[in-house]
């Protein structure tokens, strides 16, 4: 029983992981004023550059950053389209959603012999290496590195949003950016920054699914993970530390199908796979209409108008 | 005129077009240190884009500007703010949910080390300006907790906080109430005595005599001169500012109210975040009477609305029409019941703006068997009613049922809008803020169809944040504050001090 | 204005330079990665429209992205976004087999019941996600993703179950031949109608070799009715009027919240009847394991934006994309590049409609490089230079 409940616990800080760093990606560029659908597309070019780069180098950590390198490049086509065009920032991010996945399996095809998925690439460390703990009953508490790199960079997040001025300036820009323009922000510059930190974010959110979880790309490491990190966007009600604590809850319902689907339990595996993204849509029933968006979110700002 | 130190700021030969249109053709303007500037206009004079080009939002296309007799190029707003220029813009431009404080240094932060805001040395820089011009502001309130008078007053104090010399206020009189203008007066002429000059845009000619030195006149973007304030008087200001003698009094006789049409009883209404907005209110309409609601925006008046309308459900309490409840229905069953609104943004709530002006028109009678039967709808039927629409009411461009309504001007909108709830003969027609934006012709017309409503027997309900204008067009004057009628009067047995008190909470005299 | 100007100014511009600079963006990418991208351009050429059974296979895989390209762009055209379409797609194709197998009518009953149960399992996913954004408030796009997901997995479950596994195989069991949908689908396999197609070559291999079926046929009277409903009817300019302004159309008396349920359904209904006719019209006729998504939706949003919502103009729109797809895979048999350059190029596409400033900005470079040239022709013919223009 007590191991269950540590092997819980370990498996839910390891499936959260991900989606806490796509999670931070939307809340950084949300809280500028630009939706950011695509986030799922930056996770899975981040996913594919960390295995990629990290089976070359033999080092994972270059993966790591290349994973952030490549989603920041992506996110920058959708600051291009959302806040240089005032384009559709809902199509823009599907556009974004098309686009990558191709260019992943492109990628991978090109550099691995025609294979949609990666041969196996090595992983990020362990934070008490390979065998921390190993024959304890906490062996399972001996999670990725990511996972505390997600909540260091949560904590960073929260530090810049609300105690430095770059901070103020971003929450003014998704707030009101004709105020933030009338005391000479640039708004424009302020909006490209978090929507490209915001895939360097979603980047690292793959590379922590496919060089830390598993240690490989396959076409479906990234299965709607994006998504569901906004979905804990809206019920993290944009703070860096609401994001984080409704990841661990959908991280959780991961844990649950998977030891659920382990034991001899009766209910089928394919019905338990849904259990995370049920959970997402009663989730957002419960929660969506209490929760505040930045009010600028999602409208593209023309300098002039009000 | 030469560029001469005398003055804060020249402008001189500005040229500013938006594609075709010339929203400023060639305007001087010229701005004596420490006086207070007016510059009036009709909505859509171009005094705003004016004001917008001094502070480096815009550019123009043509002309200089000088300050201080020295030649300035203004590409930003930071470098206007450099320069000395502060500007209060008609629509606040203040985070809601930030602190007075936050607000105030947004831009200019007050920093320990590396980026890192120093809040308690941040608030005692804005409590020591708050100090020196005694303003009553308190620097940790929420912008979204405070009134709309200490809101304005924050954004004086963002210019003050960056040092500016020149202060630019635009509209700066729309929102508040007599005593608020009154005490905002005393604020300007308490920054000119401190070395400051002020611009104030404005088309309120009242203000203008009351507060300004001079006033220059821009008409659909013509600079018309500038007259010394002393020297002149209102209606003399209105014809320079619309080019033709104007009746500055609405024309209408006695009213001959009938029978109650709108009886409220009790309503109380919350808003999304769970306030009670109107509280227990109380009021009776009568065909053939108008009914003007005094007060300032925020006490509840969009929530009465919105009550009426069954946009949102109330909490409880009755609206008869007639003497038919309606209250916690559809607005379908409020239009059935012969209710007409005039909304407050005509482009929020009153009109499809991608929609053709015929598509428009029928957007409460798509449904009616006259326009297709059964499940079709037949464009040439609406054509045909539009076209007679467009003609009875004179709205521009004639033909234009086809055009997209997003492409005719703000008076013409107001026009379509005006039409639609006037062909359905409507027992009470709410007028929310039926004038705003409009300029003096389109307002004149308003009120005249408001009065030949009444005329008709209609009950009619004016809500409006101009207090001239509900105490010139109403027969009865109801005061809402904090969503409760504070006080009734007959037309003409209240004046403009009393009203101004109970709009602001205190006790008629 | 000159041609080239008042083309950028037209109504299919956007289009055209989406599709050219996807087409550019790809060559790039080709050649980046060392393969020949004319030759890549040209196999995927000859890949689609190089021998009629290609054509005919176009036109087969054309059928599910029109309809639920037109699925997404009526949503669209009343302010849904309806990204859903491949979990209604998934739902149409999963009903219809649960029907189609357990259910064996004269033809003429068995195939409207078989396509009608598809239609209600899209529209019954698509309604749940209309029901949620008018009652919650929760943005049509997550809960569609979420609900993508969940029509996969219960697909796959179907698939797994001991009442419908085809038993050594990773599919379902085969729906009954009365559910078929193929033209000449009987006849074709007669001896009368073998010897007959024995004659005429072209047409044995487009009946005989390849699955035609009426889907097509249908899809095309489904982008044709939604086109008349959004313009010519009641239900239509209610739709478009809450899609453009929802709060002037719940001012007027319109019903926002049942408009956006509707709206929904009959979207998810469209997408449902592209899963219905996929079972009915193609072989294998059921629903196989799922290891990822198929597509059909997202495809089909492509569709959409590329016809700039316009239900006719999916019909074009389907059969390029349909196209670019079936050619596509001949890239990679014949020069070796992975087919996924198409998902690039279709991402690129779908990107480049996305912006909507693109072709007037382009128009006005044209229009300004005329003026320029047109002045320095005065200057040459000796009159005065024109004011210069700031």
């Amino acid at each position: 029983m007590f191991a269950n409940l540590i092997l819980l616990i370990g498996i839910t800080l390891m499936y959260s992981t991900p989606l806490i760093f796509g999670a931070l990606g939307g809340v950084i560029s949300e809280r500028s004023g630009v939706t950011n659908i695509g986030i799922e597309g930056m996770m899975v070019i981040g996913a594919v550059a960390a295995a990629t780069a990290s089976y070359f180098t033999g080092n994972p950590w270059i993966g790591f950053l290349a994973a952030g390198a490549c989603g920041a490049l992506v996110a920058l086509l959708h600051a291009v389209a959302s806040v240089s065009f005032a384009a559709d920032q809902t199509i823009s991010g599907v556009a974004i959603n098309m686009l990558a996945p191709g260019l992943a399996l492109f990628a991978c095809r090109r550099f691995f012999d025609g294979a949609a998925m990666t041969p196996i690439a090595p992983k990020l460390p362990k934070i008490l290496g390979e065998s921390g703990l190993a024959g304890t009953a906490f062996a399972n508490l001996n999670v990725n590195v990511t996972t505390v790199l997600a909540l260091v960079f949560t904590v960073i997040m929260w530090f810049v949003l609300y105690k430095t001025k770059w901070g103020l300036r971003v929450r003014a820009v998704g707030e009101h950016p004709a105020a933030a323009d009338t005391l000479g922000i640039d708004v424009y510059k302020v909006r490209y920054c978090c929507v490209i930190l915001s895939g360097m974010l979603a980047g690292f959110g793959g590379a922590s699914m496919t060089i830390a979880i598993i240690a490989q790309f396959t076409q479906t490491a990234i299965s709607g993970h994006g998504f569901i990190a906004m979905a804990a966007v809206i019920f993290g009600k944009w703070t860096p530390f609401g994001a984080y604590g409704a990841c661990l809850l959908f991280g959780f319902t991961q844990a649950l199908v998977i030891m659920l689907g382990g034991g001899d339990f009766v209910v089928p595996s394919q019905i338990l796979s849904m259990l995370p993204y049920a959970m997402t849509i009663i989730v957002l029933i419960l929660f969506v209409g209490r929760s505040v968006a930045p009010k600028a979110d999602g409208v593209p700002y023309v300098k002039g108008s009000r | 005129m030469e560029a001469s130190p005398e003055y804060a700021v020249q402008m001189h030969g500005i040229l500013k077009t938006f594609g075709v249109f010339t929203a400023l053709d060639r305007v001087d303007l010229d701005v004596k240190k420490q006086t207070v500037h007016a510059i009036l206009g009709e909505n859509g004079a171009g005094k705003t884009t004016l004001m917008n080009i001094l502070y480096g939002l815009y550019q123009a296309d043509e002309g200089e500007i000088f300050m201080g007799g020295q030649k300035v190029n203004i590409t930003n707003p930071t470098e206007a703010i450099k320069l000395g220029i502060g500007m209060v813009h008609q629509h606040f431009m203040l985070v809601e949910n930030f602190t007075v404080t936050e607000n105030i240094i947004l831009g200019d932060e007050v920093c320990s080390a590396a980026g890192v805001l120093d809040m308690a040395k941040a608030r005692k820089e804005v409590m020591d300006l708050v100090e020196e011009y005694g303003f009553d502001v308190d620097p940790d309130a929420k912008i979204q907790d405070i009134t709309v008078g200490m809101q304005q007053r924050v954004e004086i104090l963002k210019a003050l906080y960056r040092g500016a010399e020149v202060l630019i206020l635009d509209e700066p009189t729309a929102v508040l109430t007599p005593q608020e203008i009154e005490k905002l007066i005393e604020i300007m002429h308490d920054l000119i005595s401190k070395g400051k000059t002020i611009i104030i845009i404005t088309h309120k000619l009242k203000e203008i005599m009351q507060s300004a030195d001079e006033c220059s006149i821009i008409r659909r973007g013509v600079y018309m001169g500038t007259v010394d304030v002393h020297q002149t008087n209102e209606t003399e200001l209105a014809s320079k500012m619309v080019g033709r003698n104007v009746n500055l009094t609405v024309d209408k006789t006695p009213a001959h109210p009938g029978e109650t049409v709108l009886a409220i009883r009790d309503l109380t209404v919350k808003d999304e975040r769970g306030i009670e907005q109107v509280r227990s209110l109380n009021l009776d309409i009568h065909a053939g009477e108008i009914v003007g609601i005094a007060g300032i925006d925020g006490n509840g008046q969009q929530e009465l609305v919105d009550a009426i309308t069954n946009i949102v459900k109330a909490e409880s309490g009755s609206i008869k029409i007639n003497g038919e409840e309606i209250v916690n229905t559809t607005p379908r069953n409020t239009f059935l019941h012969k209710i007409a609104t005039i909304p407050s943004d005509r482009h929020r709530w009153g009109l499809v703006l991608p929609f053709s002006v015929s598509e428009n028109t029928v957007l409460e009678r798509h449904a009616d068997d006259e326009f297709g039967p059964g499940l079709t709808l037949d464009y040439g039927k609406m054509r045909e009613y539009t076209t007679q629409l467009i003609k009875d009411f004179d709205i521009r461009p004639a033909g234009s049922e086809d055009e997209r309504m997003s492409g005719l001007s703000g008076g013409n909108q107001q026009k379509a809008i005006i039409a639609r709830m006037v062909t359905a003969a409507p027992n009470l027609l709410i007028a929310f803020q039926p004038t705003r934006g409009l300029d003096v012709g389109a307002i004149e017309f308003v009120h005249k169809t408001l009065i030949a409503e009444r005329d008709r027997g209609a009950a009619i309900l004016l809500i409006s944040f101009e207090l001239d204008e509900v105490m010139d067009v109403s027969d009865t004057i109801a005061v809402i504050y904090h969503g409760q009628i504070t006080g009734t009067f007959a037309q003409g047995t209240v004046d403009e001090n009393q009203l101004g008190l109970l709009m602001a909470g205190g006790e008629a005299k | 204005m000159s041609k080239l100007e008042k083309f950028l100014r037209g109504r299919f511009a956007a289009a055209v330079v989406a599709v050219l600079v996807g087409f550019a963006i790809s060559a790039i990418v080709l050649a980046a990665a060392g393969y020949n991208p004319i030759g890549s351009f040209a196999a995927l050429f000859n890949g689609a429209f190089g021998r009629p059974k290609y054509i005919a296979n176009v036109i087969i895989k054309a059928t599910p992205i029109l309809l639920t390209g037109v699925s997404v762009a009526f949503a669209f055209k009343t302010g849904l976004f309806n990204i859903g379409a491949e979990g209604q797609y998934i739902l149409g194709t999963t009903l219809a087999t649960i029907v189609g197998v357990k259910l064996n009518l004269p033809m003429p009953l068995q195939v409207p019941i078989v396509l009608a149960s598809g239609i209600i399992g899209g529209a019954a996913l698509g309604a749940f996600v209309g029901w949620l954004k008018a009652h919650f408030g929760i943005h049509e796009v997550i809960t569609s993703i979420m609900c993508n997901w969940i029509a996969f997995y219960l697909c796959n479950f179907v698939v797994m179950s001991d009442a419908f596994h085809k038993p050594n195989s990773t599919s379902a069991l085969q729906v009954n031949g009365s559910s078929y949908t193929m033209i000449l689908g009987n006849w074709k396999k007669s001896p009368d109608g073998k010897a007959f197609l024995k004659g005429i070559p072209w047409l044995r291999e487009i009946v005989a070799k390849t699955d035609l079926n009426y889907g097509f046929i249908i899809a095309v009277i489904v982008a044709i009715l939604i086109s008349v409903v959004l313009t010519r009817t009641k239900l239509g300019y209610e739709l478009r009027a809450v899609g453009f302004n929802r709060d002037a159309a719940r001012f007027s008396g319109i019903s926002v919240e049942r408009n956006i349920v509707l709206s929904m359904l009959i979207a998810g209904a469209i997408s449902g009847l592209a899963g219905a006719l996929t079972i009915t019209g193609i072989s294998p006729h059921t629903i196989t394991l799922l290891a990822a998504m198929e597509s059909y939706g997202f495809n089909g949003m492509s569709v959409a934006f590329i016809a700039a919502c316009s239900p006719l103009g999916c019909i074009p729109a389907s059969i390029l994309f349909a196209s670019l797809i079936y050619g596509g895979m001949s890239v990679q048999q014949v020069m070796g590049a992975p087919s996924d350059i198409i998902n690039i190029m279709i991402g690129t596409i779908v990107f480049f409609t996305a912006l909507p400033g693109v072709t007037p900005m382009l128009a006005d470079m044209v229009a300004k490089k005329r003026k320029e040239q047109e002045s320095i022709k005065v200057s040459k013919d000796g009159t005065p230079l024109p004011e210069k223009e700031v």
